[in-house]
């Protein structure tokens, strides 16, 4: 397989997720390409987060295809969907640390479950990761609990990174961030993206993170893509909810602020 | 991408020039490293290094690590290691990895074993000071707790109370007859089929009718409900505790002993001695069942038997016992709860030891009241 033909990352078609008599999301289609950074939004509840819990194989879905690196993955989560796991680096809204084993630990546990590698390089490795991510070598023997939110997003930012996926799913990265570490954050994907060429799925609401790191970003509403594109033509749509959104007065001020 | 990865070596003089070739990712890391370990004498030998990096074809942080560490050994002690020919793709990750590992924290100093077992032992003991304070103030904060309620009834948090009688109480009262239950017909068949080489069967009754009601039925069932409610409670209150619920409660102006922690144990102080009682009765019908198909002896005879064994005095003591240990569960499960930390691990090993030591209190307190009735001769 011609790896330089593969223009998408990620292919969505199709896709009916629902859960008992209420459908989140309804014949959604989505496709995003290698090397950008699509921002996802939608209302809350409105099924942004079901949407990746599904991409990644934590929901099952009624029908539709879903497409990583050109594998299919399978319609409910096994075997085959969690060999999947090396093509991807999850953060979850929460960070999702294990919280028995420290910063070090948890950012090892995907090295030392499915690489053969030396204690010395595996620690030299999760050290490298957290510089990256702008932690110092101090905090490596910390436990999670004693860490702070933004602190926590680094270390499960560096633990989503372990592997050197190819794609980074990002569940709400800058939520409950202070402004700075968002913007912090933000700087930080968009220089990683670019160092290490990932591939960056975002849901977010942050309009800061959609103006400055996204390369495109898609609305969700109604259980569908409603409006994908650069941030500019999303604030020409003329979908009602694309509108509220994004010309809402919180989001006028904001946009206002930041010209 | 199938290939393997490579590392070329040409030393010239004292230069050498290594070309690293393939794939330099995590999935070959085994390669990686005999690869990296085979040329480390030559890269110590050299005086200038040089790294050409346009056969690479792909590569990841752990192969740009491998390389920049290589890198990092040339260039120790004054002599020099470059890179030539990293393409404009990898060019970023080189430059994020060349910052990385530039400070390595000091490793803890390893202690003394015996130091660390005598660290151990003083910090166990001045912990167990701690939990006595801890016991001590949670039985002051529930004392003025209920003098508030007792100089304003209605301030009873009643609707809370009754919950936990329900759950507690009433939800336990089938699998605490069932256990009682087999233990008194397993004390009843042991009798008989001991006491029967004697031909003292009719004292089984006696045995299983004083035992019962004097120390295993309050036992059992204070054992049972530490395991059961107590676990519960401590649970409850720890991720109550964890998602800061406590902490709001406070901000609200109300106590969190009035509000959870007193209607807790005081359904335990109330179901308990009940629980007890309806045990006891389990017991002595199981009892009374292997007396029948066991021992040969019909239930008017053991229902005579046990007239005569045993007196109201045997009950008192046995219920007598049963609000005390309630009482202690109730403390140590309370507050055990409120001593859990952010982690969930901390929320389990607190839930273990609330059992633990709760199970370990209710036996301790029924060997002092063992000793507290004899010596006033009940």
């Amino acid at each position: 397989m011609d790896e330089s033909q593969q223009e998408f990352a990620i292919r969505v078609r199709d896709l009916v997720v629902g859960f008992g008599r209420q459908t989140v999301l309804d014949h959604l289609s989505l496709d995003v390409r290698r090397g950008e950074i699509l921002g996802l939004v939608g209302a809350s509840g409105g099924g942004k987060s079901v949407l990746m819990r599904t991409v990644i194989g934590l929901i099952p879905r009624r029908s539709g295809t879903i497409e990583v690196m050109g594998q299919p993955i399978g319609g409910t989560p096994d075997r085959g969907t969690l060999g999947a796991a090396m093509t991807w680096g999850i953060l979850f809204q929460q960070g999702a640390l294990f919280s028995s084993l420290t910063v070090r630990q948890n950012v090892q546990f995907p090295l030392r479950e499915n690489l053969l590698l030396s204690q010395e390089l595996m620690d030299e490795i999760a050290i490298a990761k957290l510089e990256m991510v702008g932690l110092r070598a101090q905090e490596a023997d910390k436990y999670p609990a004693e860490l702070s939110g933004g602190m926590t997003k680094r270390v499960a930012l560096a633990r989503a990174l372990a592997l050197d996926p190819p794609i980074l799913f990002l569940d709400e990265p800058t939520s409950g961030l202070d402004p700075i570490a968002a913007g912090d954050f933000d700087a930080l994907i968009g220089t990683l993206q670019k160092t290490l060429g990932l591939t960056v799925f975002m849901v977010t609401h942050d309009l800061a993170s959609l103006t400055t790191v996204c390369d495109r970003v898609a609305a969700l509403a109604d259980g569908r893509i409603v409006a994908i594109g650069p941030m500019r033509e999303l604030l020409q749509s003329e979908h009602p909810w694309v509108r509220a959104y994004f010309h809402g007065k919180r989001s006028q001020m904001l946009q206002h602020e930041m010209r | 991408m199938n290939s393997e990865p490579l590392l070329l070596a040409t030393p010239t003089g004292d230069a050498l020039k290594l070309r690293p070739e393939g794939p330099w990712t995590a999935a070959n890391v085994a390669t990686l490293e005999t690869l990296s370990r085979s040329v480390g004498a030559e890269v110590d030998r050299s005086r200038i290094v040089t790294l050409d990096m346009s056969g690479v074809s792909a590569l990841d942080t752990l192969g740009a690590w491998e390389l920049e560490k290589l890198s990092r050994r040339a260039a120790s002690s004054g002599r020099s290691a470059e890179f030539v020919g990293v393409s404009d793709h990898f060019s970023g990750l080189m430059e994020e990895v060349r910052q990385v590992n530039r400070h390595t924290p000091a490793r803890a100093a390893a202690t003394n074993p015996v130091l660390l077992r005598l660290n151990d032992l003083g910090k166990a003991t001045i912990g167990a000071r701690e939990d006595i304070t801890i016991f001590l103030q949670m039985l002051g904060a529930l004392f003025m707790a209920v003098i508030g309620v007792l100089r304003r009834p209605r301030s009873l948090r009643l609707t809370s109370l009754v919950y936990q009688l329900y759950r507690i109480g009433w939800q336990a009262i089938p699998i605490i007859v069932l256990i009682t239950f087999l233990i008194g017909a397993i004390i009843a068949q042991q009798g008989f089929f001991h006491f029967r080489r004697f031909g003292a069967e009719s004292y089984t009754v006696d045995m299983v009718g004083i035992l019962v009601l004097r120390e295993l039925g309050v036992l059992i069932v204070a054992i049972m409900v530490a395991g059961r409610s107590g676990s519960a409670y401590t649970a409850e209150l720890g991720s109550m505790k964890m998602r800061e619920e406590i902490d709001a409660l406070s901000t609200m102006g109300l106590d969190p002993v009035d509000v959870l922690i007193l209607p807790r144990v005081a359904a335990l102080v109330i179901a308990l001695p009940i629980l007890a009682f309806i045990g006891s009765i389990a017991a002595l019908y199981g009892g009374g069942l292997v007396a029948q198909f066991y021992g040969d002896m019909g239930p008017a005879i053991y229902i005579a038997r046990l007239h005569e064994a045993i007196s109201v005095t045997h009950f008192e003591v046995g219920i007598l016992k049963a609000p005390f240990m309630a009482l202690v569960i109730g403390i140590v499960a309370c507050s055990e709860g409120l001593r859990v930390k952010g982690s969930a691990e901390s929320l389990g090993r607190q839930t273990t030891t609330s059992v633990v030591k709760s199970i370990f209190l209710v036996i301790v307190l029924d060997g002092l009241f063992a000793i507290f009735f004899a010596s006033i001769g009940m």
